[in-house]
């Protein structure tokens, strides 16, 4: 990769950080509603990944989607003002923090019912065999979603009738307050592709580089075999599920454990290790990603509320 | 008496049915460590164990396909759906199975089952996750289907749930956990299925339930004080749906509405309004009005949330209009 497209993964990283910091505190002050799902600490993986994708390429995930959004293109203004529920948000403030979409950057929302999606990503990929392209679907979902019924059909199907998805389960080690063992009969989740006869790898979640190196080759292979492929990536979420997590099913010692595996402290030193960057620029884009993430809260807090007319608008297309 | 939260008085029935019973257990995602969702299970892990308080993966079908199948050999489960709007993942169960397992097997199969769900709109969580889609489930015979309005109802009615011997989906409101009211300690059951009159009144009959009764009863203060006065009665259970009060109630007053959070078509008012032409007719002075949910998925932002949702005001012109 070159120079520049490495500081703008490291860019990506740290204005997703940021969007959900102040997107946390805006929530505090009660300036956001609703259930959010922050990110932090899982930004590698959906850095590396779409990174690694071609603009025509589809891209699904759960709730957890803020992040997501930002790798595809959408603005931190529309995130923020999706975010406050305001008519300048890409789904005009009728989603919220879990449904987050933007048709033009190829970006097929973020969907809030568990493993729901994942039959839907399967339908992307079929609408695009069925018109005979080679475009690809990036399917993303968490490791709890890969208990419930969708999750099986969705990836069944995807192998009877060779569609290009490539499933990524983002194993951030629970789902809610469950940790993996307690609820999934095997603790590696790509074990499960093994059981549909699908080609799978499993990455480290918190380098970025080798997330985009594994969804590199992922990709390659979903487009040229013509066949969907399992990525597990491995990570972990900093904070609580939602906002107001009590988080009594794990202990402070292992939180703090895997903050000294931070994705962007890693990378981090990873350019500055292997000098493809000095400190001073990397402090620039964290500066540059500052103010940038300041504007488009002041962008969300002064853009207007959905007219109240909007309540009756999109219900149907005619 | 106690005044106790709704929360409370729910965790308490629960409680009591787990103590009286080894039978009754619990199953469903984030009941045990978590403590619920909605907190309703709090400290019934340390209490009665993983083996009575059973976390389940995110997997609706095999919960209530699970719940099913240890109701028929004898055991009494309680099927927590983290919320009604995940019902629908797991609706074949609801609706094809607990509801049909008996009739289809000439009545050999008993299901001692409930199925608890939180429903309601009012808290930015987006249109899956929002809905109050009651009245779909109190279409199908073989289940019933009950939602609370008050502490004591709730505990009254879910211990009875409980005791039944029958499938029943028991629908709690997710804004409502913290209201208040008094709750009598220990045995406390209220028949399933029976409607009941919250509040005495002359001028009008309003039918509501659950989030309603809320909505209702501050209305009817409203409506008090400039002299009318309304009576206000609460399903309850919507199937099987108790009509005796609410007819007796029109009969006095011969005009009504019905409120209720879900959409107003093919809605729980929709059975009841019928119900009162075909059982009262002759005592109809005024068209009976409908206050329910605007017809549009709920949104995330709030104000058009609320424009969306039923709000006293609705419930106050709509009485105004029947007593033009
Ligand atoms: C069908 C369904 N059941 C339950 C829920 C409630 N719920 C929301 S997120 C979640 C946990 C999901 O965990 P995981 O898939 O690991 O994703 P993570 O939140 O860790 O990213 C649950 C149980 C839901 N939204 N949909
Ligand atoms: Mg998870």
């Amino acid at each position: 990769m070159k120079k520049e497209q490495l500081l703008d993964l490291y860019y990506q990283m740290v204005l997703i950080r940021r969007v959900e910091e102040r997107g946390a505190e805006l929530y505090q002050a009660g300036k956001i509603g609703g259930f959010m799902h922050l990110y932090i600490g899982q930004e590698a993986v959906s850095t590396g990944l779409i990174a690694a994708r071609e603009p025509r390429d589809r891209v699904i995930t759960a709730y957890r989607d803020h992040g997501v959004a930002l790798n595809c293109g959408i603005s931190a203004n529309e995130v923020m003002a999706e975010l406050l529920g305001k008519a300048t948000g890409m789904s005009k403030g009728k989603g919220g923090s879990m449904h987050m979409a933007s048709v033009e950057k190829n970006m097929w929302g973020g969907h809030a019912i568990v493993g729901g999606h994942i039959p839907i990503a399967a339908g992307l990929a079929l609408g695009d065999q069925y018109a005979k392209n080679d475009n690809i679907t990036i399917c993303m979902f968490g490791d709890g979603a890969t208990n419930i019924g969708y999750f099986h059909e969705g990836l069944n199907l995807s192998k009877v009738w060779g569609l290009r998805v490539l499933w990524v389960c983002e194993n951030n080690q629970y789902g809610m307050g469950t940790a993996v063992e307690r609820a999934s009969a095997v603790d590696e989740i790509r074990q499960k592709a093994e059981g549909y006869g699908m080609k799978n790898a499993a990455v480290n979640g918190m380098d970025v580089m080798a997330v985009y190196e594994a969804a590199k080759e992922a990709i390659d292979y979903v487009r040229k075999e013509s066949q969907p492929y399992f990525l597990e990536v491995n990570t972990y979420r900093f904070r609580g599920h939602s906002m107001g997590d009590p988080e009594r099913y794990r202990k402070a010692e292992e939180v703090k454990q895997w903050q000294e595996n931070d994705p962007i402290g890693i990378f981090n030193k990873y350019l500055l290790d292997k000098k493809i960057a000095t400190r001073k620029a990397l402090d620039e884009i964290e500066a540059r990603v500052e103010e940038e993430v300041a504007k488009a809260v002041e962008f969300a807090e002064t853009s207007p509320e959905p007219a109240l007319e909007e309540l009756f608008t999109d219900v149907y297309a005619e | 008496m106690a005044k106790i939260t709704m929360r409370e008085a729910i965790s308490q029935a629960l409680m009591e049915e787990m103590d009286r019973d080894p039978a009754v257990f619990i199953l469903g995602e984030e009941v045990g460590v978590w403590g619920g969702t909605y907190a309703v299970t709090k400290g019934f892990y340390d209490k009665y164990g993983p083996e009575r308080v059973k976390d389940t993966p995110i997997a609706e079908n095999a919960i209530l396909g699970a719940a099913i199948g240890a109701a028929m050999v004898g055991q009494r489960p309680i099927a927590e759906l983290m919320t009604i709007n995940f019902a629908f993942s797991a609706m074949d169960y609801i609706v094809n199975q607990a509801a049909k397992l008996r009739y289809m097997f000439g009545g050999q199969f008993t299901l001692p089952l409930v199925i608890r769900a939180v429903g309601g709109g009012g808290r930015q969580l987006g249109a899956t996750h929002s809905q109050t889609p009651d009245a779909i489930f109190a279409h199908f015979p073989g289940l019933k289907v009950v939602s609370p309005g008050t502490p004591a109802d709730a505990k009254g009615l879910l211990k009875s749930a409980i005791r039944s011997n029958d499938p029943i989906l028991f629908i709690e409101h997710a804004t409502m956990y913290q209201v208040r009211g008094e709750v009598p300690e220990g045995e406390y059951l209220i028949p399933i299925g029976k409607s009941k009159v919250q509040r005495e009144g002359s001028d009008l009959t309003i039918v509501t339930y659950c989030k309603g009764l809320e909505l209702s009863m501050k209305a009817a203060d409203e409506l008090a004080k400039e002299g009318i006065q309304a009576e206000i009665v609460d399903l309850r259970t919507l199937r099987p749906l108790d009509m005796e009060p609410v007819i007796e109630s029109f009969k006095k007053t011969n005009r009504a509405i019905v409120v209720e959070e879900g959409w107003k078509s093919y809605g729980v008012g929709a059975e009841v309004v019928s119900r009162i032409y075909e059982e009262a007719f002759d005592y109809v002075d005024a068209p009976i009005l409908r206050v329910a949910q605007k017809e549009v998925p709920l949104p995330y932002n709030r104000t058009l949330e609320q424009a969306a949702l039923p709000q006293v005001p609705d419930i106050i012109a709509a009485a105004k209009e029947v007593l033009k």
